[in-house]
């Protein structure tokens, strides 16, 4: 674990309870993501998901721990790591191409002018805008629209890690499903690294390649790495056909439903590293058996 | 009716309202001198029977401002210039107070909104300095300064302040944090957030305060002009009342309405400018 790409160390927060003690969101959670890794975490609201992403996007400090990406501590926000907010974070006097190119030229200050919206338009392309929507104001595009430039302006940035932030927690269920689709294009073609959190159990399914359990706060611990045993290109209409899938997802929603609950409030003992038990579902060639096989590895 | 537009029906009712209330008006004002009759010999002696300065109708108004107009930039001497010239002394004095105070108050609003420190620290001064009348400064700036211009200048300075002060701390205080995190995630140095992320942000606000504090200014250079004198078109007011020439002071107090309308009109414009929507 510590030599992953990104190695998150015994990280704890705790905030004042307003009556002169500390309420402790989580405790020692320690995990590792490797590089062009698509990791989400799942948990229920409260478990302390949004303020690891801002520990890990260096936008809030934790009490204790340590965030190492490359090997190097991380220490305050940077453009190694691109963040996309729940609520897509454009900046709405700009035009959408605007908002892009804002981020390419902090990213790449050498360019020229010319190369900036070159990057931008092509980025933009990617995930579905073109023609007159890259020059309107964000206030006069739809929600899809929005998180489209917001992710467009993430991945032309490059980060070394892209964070996203329920980046589609805003969007109908039809809509959702255009853009995960097009996230997915666009980081198929990039060893890109992505953390991201979210509530929806079938999309975390769809995009990545581990999901991260957490159980409820306070006290939270990331007690699970699912591994997702369905191979690439996956597409929303063939995975559920795949053997794997309603099992993985049974897994996830017992887990979601009733041990969330039974793990949580456990306080560990001192000096203790809460790392993720290793799961993997995999019924492929285990046909023969009726058991799903289940391993358990403790890493 | 119906088939003309709101805005075209609006004009209409103002061009009615407009046309009655000067009918009104002058015809209230011609029935009181008809009203006089025949003399007796002890109001003759009196001299009641003389036509008394009274308030003029509209029409002699309309005259006056005619004749202003037609030559708004004479200059015959230091009591008899052009409406032009005294309006135009007016708009030097507010412009040049009035950049003087955005010059300070912006950079100085830009750190009260983003340090917490130092809005506790500056606070207190500016809750005592803010509710002081302009023209209770004029003594002290008189005496300081010693130069009357300088001193209307002064005033419309410390008058035009606050408004922008205030509106441009508030605007910077209240930027999404959102958007400061995309500067932050984005790198971007303390200069560059504060010119591309929080002062189009708080451009709306911190124009709100630009546009009250020029109404402010409009407001106080009148009250100040009388006071100091020479020229301008709040001493072009003293002046015509002392001459009790009263269809002067009317023109005048129109002029002071269109002009302030129209600086109001102007940051209006830049007001749609800076504007954006969420």
């Amino acid at each position: 674990m510590a030599n992953s790409f990104l190695s998150i160390e015994k990280l704890t927060q705790k905030y004042p309870d307003g009556k002169g003690g500390e309420f402790t969101v989580f405790e020692n959670a320690s995990f590792g993501i490797e590089k062009g890794e698509f990791v989400c975490i799942l948990g229920h609201s409260g478990c302390g998901k949004s303020t690891i992403m801002n520990i890990l996007a260096g936008l809030s400090d934790p009490t204790s721990g340590v965030v190492k990406m490359d090997g190097f501590e991380v220490s305050g926000p940077s453009l190694d790591r691109g963040v996309v907010f729940q609520n897509y974070s454009l900046l709405p006097w700009l035009t959408a191409l605007k908002n892009v190119t804002f981020g390419v030229a902090a990213r790449f200050p050498d360019w020229t002018k010319q190369q900036v919206e070159d990057h931008s338009i092509a980025f933009l392309d990617k995930v579905g805008l073109s023609g007159d929507a890259i020059y309107r104001k964000p206030s006069q595009l739809s929600g899809g629209m929005r998180q489209r430039v917001s992710i467009a302006r993430a991945f032309a940035n490059e980060p070394k890690l892209l964070l996203l932030d329920e980046p589609f927690g805003a969007l109908d269920a039809l809509t959702r499903g255009t853009i995960q689709e097009e996230l997915l294009k666009v980081w198929s073609g990039t060893d890109q690294t992505v953390f991201m959190i979210t509530h929806d159990i079938d999309e975390a399914i769809l995009l990545a390649d581990r999901i991260l359990l957490m159980t409820n706060g306070p006290l939270a611990r990331v007690a699970e790495s699912v591994e997702i045993t369905i191979p690439r290109p996956r597409i929303r209409t063939d995975i559920v056909e795949h053997p794997n899938y309603y099992a993985i997802r049974n897994h996830l929603v017992q887990f979601l439903g009733k041990r969330s609950a039974e793990l949580a409030g456990q306080p560990s003992e001192a000096g203790a590293t809460h790392s993720p038990e290793t799961i993997r579902i995999d019924k492929t060639g285990t046909a023969a058996s009726d058991k799903p096989l289940l391993q358990a590895v403790k890493t | 009716m119906d088939l003309l537009s709101e805005n075209k029906r609006a004009a209409i009712w103002s061009i009615a309202l407009l046309v009655v209330g000067l009918l009104v008006w002058e015809f209230s004002i011609t029935a009181q001198t008809l009203n006089t009759g025949e003399l007796t010999e002890y109001e003759l002696l009196t001299g009641a029977g003389t036509a008394k300065a009274g308030v003029p109708p509209p029409s002699e108004v309309l005259v006056k401002a005619w004749q202003e107009l037609s030559n708004p930039f004479y200059d015959a001497g230091p009591n008899d210039k052009g409406i032009g010239i005294q309006i135009g002394y007016s708009i030097y004095r507010v412009l040049t107070g009035y950049f003087l105070a955005a010059i300070i108050a912006i950079p100085l609003g830009f750190l009260i909104g983003m340090s917490s420190l130092a809005y506790k620290a500056l606070n207190p001064f500016i809750q005592v300095l803010r509710p002081i009348s302009p023209l209770a400064w004029m003594p002290l700036a008189l005496f300081i300064i010693q130069d009357s211009e300088a001193s209307a200048i002064f005033v419309i300075f410390i008058c035009s302040i606050w408004p922008m002060l205030l509106n441009t701390a508030f605007g910077v205080a209240g930027v999404r944090e959102d958007w400061v995190n995309v500067a932050r995630t984005h790198e971007l140095g303390a200069f560059k957030t504060a010119f591309t992320v929080v002062l189009p942000a708080a451009a709306p606000t911190i124009v709100t305060g630009m546009r009250i504090s020029i109404g402010i200014a409009w407001l106080v250079i009148v009250a100040a002009e009388m006071l100091v004198g020479g020229t301008g078109i709040g001493y072009y007011v003293w002046n015509e009342w002392n001459n009790l020439d009263l269809t002067s002071v009317i023109f005048s107090i129109l002029m002071i309405g269109v002009v302030g309308m129209l600086l109001d009109a102007a940051f209006g414009l830049l007001q749609r400018r800076v504007a954006y929507t969420e």
